[in-house]
């Protein structure tokens, strides 16, 4: 305990680190700063309460959420499968399931395009016998943002789980439980710090998502136009929105982290259960 | 109900081959050096690592048998297991864990709790039940998980050195308690440990096992007094040398000698007690003993007025001598020196 505090304190860092580190704060600040420099505050209300800004607002909210809870559905499976099983080309299907976060997220859009479009390899199918299409739709806004946030979460919990004492699923089998008693009582609440953090970390991806919804799914106001196009958008025709859009999305995404960072981030440092 | 398991597993470099019975209300430990497969041993029997050959039954209840594709899950086996560091869930109350199993075998959520409650005043920890595992010492760790492990109620208990993560001055106490509380459990007990103090304080028999095969079963009095592994002798603190017995003289794998009294003609083991041993500079002329081996020395450790010098040579012995003696001969690590031993001195037995 008292080394952690000790370590907090100023006593005993390197000058040189403290430059750099003192540096990269500027860094983040500086546009920040910008922004708040050249916001129209007289008009910042009007701006806020637009029919528009309110639906891409709503639309952001409602599809980052989707995509992070699609995130933890099918990541938290995919990390444990990663993490727990060894099968031959494991490092290759890492590779592919965590492809997108290195992917220009335009190129992202197009391949789901080509996969889930109305000719794509499966999308054809879709349209053919269910009459489902998936691109332009807000459903494919999800799709996208579900494809760019997902690895984030994956490598999250994948990390947390290697680290993670396999000796406690044994103990846990042998009072009585079963692998998937075991995996949700055991495995998960071990997890739990990595398993909120990935997840902030895929919905904050997901709400900032830009360029694979707007190839996959278009810039449909109240469809698909999310906060993010619609800032890039209004910034050809009225920059003072666009500046207000981007604070207020900045302003929602900084109250997550703070929220986030005191209650669950605060933990990670304690040693885990199982480390 | 009795425990039999014939073990035969292949797990990286260690080739375990161990043949086991349990009886009713036995406590048997599995005493042995590090990396020897002792905790492969408890991991079989509770399922966690399938075998590759042989067999386990609690007696017509056959938990694992590979040439009949017999495999029972370690959740279905009446085995319950108290861990090395003990492994209580850090986020859950220490009375969420002991209620875990039962918890896991559908026991309903307040039952549950009772009996957990009823186990923790058992071990002395009702008031800890709502602080968390880290609040615990290492001793109530260990009652904790043994609590655990016994809610719901096994026949068999299996303890992976119980006492090792324990710090020297709580261990005697702690084995003090564990002792008291195994004797409240009426089933088997397997208790793995590399310390013979815990094997003496806690166990009815002891089974010795060393490079994964089991060396010798018995009464640790048994043990000690005829040992058949090289562990065993370095724990009783005496000489073993192995080899087969013709015409009054035992001869090793290595092809050395040793003359021996009377003994039956057979694969055999020798006991020499370091302080039958005779340390001389020069080779022995007209002596009695009937064995000179040359050899270098290559420790001396006193203990109070004794001294054990440590042999190097073609049959590497201890010897014991007096404080005087050492100081008479003057003898020092790489000194070269002729120890001797009468016959009539080694105890000869079948291997």
């Amino acid at each position: 305990m008292s080394r952690r505090r000790r370590r907090g304190r100023r006593v005993g860092l390197p000058a040189p680190v403290l430059v750099l580190a003192v540096m990269a704060v500027v860094f983040f600040a500086l546009p920040l700063i910008g922004l708040l420099w050249r916001a129209p505050w007289s008009n910042a209300w009007h701006y806020l309460t637009d029919d528009d800004a309110l639906t891409a607002l709503r639309l952001s909210l409602i599809c980052s959420l989707w995509a992070t809870g699609l995130s933890i559905l099918f990541g938290v499976p995919l990390a444990w499968l990663l993490a727990r099983v060894e099968f031959p080309g494991r490092g290759a299907v890492r590779a592919l399931c965590t492809l997108s976060m290195v992917l220009p997220p335009v190129v992202g859009g197009v391949a789901l395009f080509f996969a889930l479009g109305r000719r794509g390899i499966v999308g054809q199918y879709l349209y053919r016998w269910f009459d489902f299409t998936l691109p332009f739709t807000t459903t494919g806004v999800v799709i996208a943002q579900t494809f760019v946030a997902m690895p984030f979460l994956v490598i999250t919990v994948e990390a947390s789980l290697r680290q993670l004492d396999l000796r406690f699923d044994d103990a846990s089998r042998t009072l009585g439980a079963s692998r998937w008693y075991t995996f949700r009582r055991v495995t998960m609440p071990a997890v739990r710090p990595a398993l909120v953090a990935g997840a902030v970390l895929a919905w904050a991806r997901a709400l900032g998502e830009f360029g694979a919804t707007i190839t996959f799914a278009g810039n449909f106001p109240g469809t698909t136009q999310t906060m993010p196009l619609a800032v890039y958008l209004s910034l050809e025709t009225n920059p003072e929105e666009a500046i207000v859009l981007a604070l207020l999305l900045i302003a929602i995404s900084f109250a997550v982290l703070v929220g986030l960072r005191d209650r669950w981030f605060g933990r990670t440092d304690r040693p885990m259960a199982a480390t | 109900m009795t425990l039999s398991a014939q073990i035969a597993l292949q797990l990286g470099t260690l080739e375990l081959r161990a043949d086991l019975e349990v009886k009713p209300g036995e406590l048997l430990a599995l005493l042995g050096p590090n990396g020897a497969g002792k905790s492969t041993v408890l991991r079989c029997l509770a399922g966690l690592a399938p075998i590759d050959a042989g067999r386990i039954a609690l007696d017509d209840f056959v938990l694992d048998d590979p040439s009949t594709d017999t495999f029972v899950e370690p959740e279905q086996r009446p085995i319950g297991f108290v861990f090395q560091n003990y492994l209580l869930f850090e986020h859950m109350s220490t009375l969420e864990n002991v209620a875990f199993g039962l918890r896991a075998r559908k026991t309903p959520k307040a039952d549950a709790r009772r009996i957990a409650g009823e186990w923790l005043e058992r071990v002395g920890l009702a008031e800890y039940a709502d602080q968390r595992p880290r609040a615990l010492s290492g001793g109530q760790a260990q009652r904790a998980a043994l609590a655990r492990a016994l809610a719901t109620n096994p026949r068999v208990l299996l303890l992976d050195e119980p006492l090792a993560a324990l710090d020297a001055g709580t261990r005697s106490t702690v084995r003090r308690d564990l002792r008291r509380h195994l004797e409240t459990f009426d089933g088997m007990r397997i208790l793995v440990t590399h310390d013979p103090v815990d094997a003496y304080a806690l166990a009815d028999r002891v089974a010795i096992l060393d490079g994964g095969s089991i060396v010798q079963v018995g009464t640790l009095a048994e043990v000690t007094a005829h040992p058949r592994s090289r562990y065993v002798a370095d724990l009783v603190g005496v000489n073993l040398v192995a080899g087969v017995v013709a015409q009054g003289v035992l001869t090793t794998d290595a092809g050395d000698h040793v003359v021996i009294a009377d003994a039956l003609p057979g694969p055999s083991f020798a006991v020499i007690r370091p302080h039958s041993i005779a340390l001389v500079r020069e080779p022995p002329v007209g002596s009695s003993a009937r064995n000179t081996w040359r050899g270098t020395i290559a420790e001396v450790d006193r203990l109070g007025d004794r001294v054990r010098v440590g042999i190097d040579g073609r049959l590497p012995l201890t010897a014991e001598i007096t404080v005087a003696a050492l100081e008479a001969l003057q003898l020092r690590p790489g000194d070269d020196v002729h120890a001797s031993v009468k016959a009539t001195d080694i105890e000869v037995y079948p291997a």
